[in-house]
């Protein structure tokens, strides 16, 4: 069962094609990389996933999660909001609110799926600060519930936004440049939880990432966006340099990492020689 | 001396060119558009000089005597009906509290929906309009009006309140909500929140300190202007104040001035400190 599938998505901001007939798949299950340059429609597309951006109008455009619709012909369904809450999202400024307390944007989560007066009254019930606090222990921040958001690194609050998309019940996580913002060690550990939760809860995880690196490190494939196209899709293996090169040219230098971090997995010779030839 | 307190050649900005003339040259458009402005000022305050009546500044040392049996009547303030005056002050800061609090309450949904980061123009416009109206017009205009509508009293005088700093507070609360950081609502959004929950999670935790600090700021004012009030009728010191003029008691006036100020100054530095804290 395919979990989310994207078809000919086009959105133009102003004249600009930020978006052009962008159709791909995830599968259920799966940890999917999104690389680009800056501007290359990595966010925007994953706005239209989320359901928080609606594609051009009139526009042959579809786009579903377990095969119900989100959005199709540059509309978003009437129920959107349900849908949004089976579309967990985390962002490059974690987007919490900061003056409230870790706990209470973590138990924001919740707010789709109970009663819309008990979630706008704050009146959340034992059970689900049960899974608030449990999604925290997590993420391994629980000692920090009751801090404002606004007093934790920037490595903790990406874990706090983490804790809500869990909350959120979530099958599918989209991470808009997650570990843009974070240093070397708070990234890694931020792929490392988002890997946890793939393997473990077996939700489907698409994130966006600036660097290749990371790409090849924790996701097994990688669809790769220029100029609001996608430019490659497959093994993220055979990501070579040299082919990051030739499909960006000179801005692939942003892409790579002048010292890479050593990664666990084999370079792909197939994809080195397609790369090379 | 190190290598690096060299002078760097490549890095030193422009050097002065002993051939170039350095001199900055006036700026003339500059320089006639201030007199012009200057001019235009002293033009208006002559055309306004008659019909302001300021030509009588002279009353001001001829008829100095009368001042002075004024001031020394003043000079003696009478504090005979102390508590009736105190009595009559804590009504005029029950009014401007109950002016206020209902001006906050309307000021909150009408804020949002005043704002146009949160609604579409056909809902902002016609609400900034409404707050424009109510803010243009003084309360005292609408003090006279809601006496005729309720009767001479407080309540007059609260209702008047609440018009005016409604018209108030909903514009700067709607600022306060235009200049929030969108990425934390959109956060809310993305969690499957309605837009009423997406105003409570996302936007009220923004602008809260803000809105504390307007509306404290509007109970200030607003003891101030329920002293006025009562000048028209509108219950409070005011209306004594008003009849002990009128009646020629300036030393009962003069304590009832002294009561207003201390009153409005203790409240001044009470809710400047509760601002502070709030912020």
């Amino acid at each position: 069962m395919a979990t989310i599938r994207v078809e000919a998505l086009s959105k133009k901001f102003g004249s600009e094609a930020a978006l052009s007939n962008v159709s791909l798949t995830v599968e259920s299950g799966e940890m999917v990389a999104l690389i680009g340059a800056s501007g290359s429609g990595k966010s925007t597309l994953i706005r239209h996933m989320a359901g928080l951006l609606a594609a051009d109008p009139k526009s042959p455009s579809r786009v579903t999660v377990d095969d119900r619709v989100i959005q199709e012909g540059g509309r978003l369904v009437r129920n959107a909001k349900s849908m949004r809450r089976r579309v967990g999202v985390i962002f490059q400024q974690y987007n919490l609110v900061g003056r409230l307390s870790v706990m209470t944007n973590v138990l924001v989560g919740v707010l789709g799926r109970i009663p819309a007066w008990r979630g706008t009254l704050g009146l959340f019930n034992a059970q689900e600060r049960h899974v608030a606090l449990a999604a925290l222990e997590r993420v391994g921040i629980r000692h920090t519930a009751h801090r404002a958001a606004s007093t934790l690194s920037g490595g903790q609050q990406q874990r706090a936004a983490i804790a809500r998309a869990l909350v959120q019940q979530a099958d599918v996580i989209l991470a808009d440049e997650p570990i843009a913002s974070l240093d070397p060690a708070s990234a890694r550990r931020i792929m490392e939880t988002l890997r946890t939760i793939n393997r473990d809860d077996g939700i489907t995880i698409v994130v966006s990432l600036h660097q290749v690196e990371y790409a090849r490190h924790y996701c097994a494939r990688t669809i790769a966006l220029a100029g609001g196209k996608v430019a490659y899709d497959g093994p993220s293996s055979a990501l070579t340099n040299a082919f990051l090169t030739e499909l960006y040219g000179d801005a692939a230098e942003e892409l790579i990492l002048p010292d890479a971090p050593v990664t666990d997995r084999a370079p792909a010779p197939a994809g080195a020689a397609l790369a090379n030839a | 001396m190190t290598e690096t307190a060299q002078p760097r050649p490549d890095r030193a900005g422009p050097r002065p060119d002993p051939a170039q003339n350095y001199t900055l040259k006036r700026n003339w458009a500059q320089t006639l558009s201030n007199f012009g402005m200057w001019g235009a000022l002293a033009v208006a305050l002559a055309w306004s000089w008659y019909p302001a009546e300021m030509d009588r500044w002279t009353f001001l040392i001829s008829d100095a005597k009368n001042m002075r049996v004024f001031a020394t009547d003043f000079m003696s303030p009478d504090f005979g009906d102390w508590r009736y005056y105190v009595r009559e002050m804590v009504v005029t800061v029950q009014i401007a509290l109950w002016g206020t609090f209902l001006a906050v309450v309307v000021s909150v949904p009408l804020g949002i929906l005043a704002s146009s980061n949160m609604t579409p123009w056909w809902v902002n416009q016609p609400v900034r309009r409404l707050m424009d109206a109510f803010r243009a017009i003084h309360e005292i205009v609408f003090a006279v009006l809601f006496v005729v509508a309720v009767g001479l009293g407080p309540f007059a005088g609260v209702m008047a309140l609440f018009v005016h700093t409604t018209g108030i507070l909903a514009k700067l609360f709607s600022e306060a909500v235009e200049a929030i950081d969108p990425r934390p609502q959109e956060g809310i959004r993305a969690t499957g929140a309605n837009v009423v929950q997406e105003v409570v999670y996302g936007v009220i935790p923004q602008v809260l300190p803000l809105w504390l600090s307007f509306s404290l700021y509007r109970f200030e004012s607003n003891v101030r202007s329920a002293t006025v009030l009562g000048l028209i009728g509108a219950g409070g010191i005011g209306q004594v104040l008003f009849e002990s003029i009128r009646g020629f008691y300036y030393p009962q006036a003069s304590a009832i001035i002294i009561v207003v100020i201390v009153t409005v100054t203790i409240t001044d530095l009470l809710s400047q400190q509760l601002r502070k804290m709030a912020i």
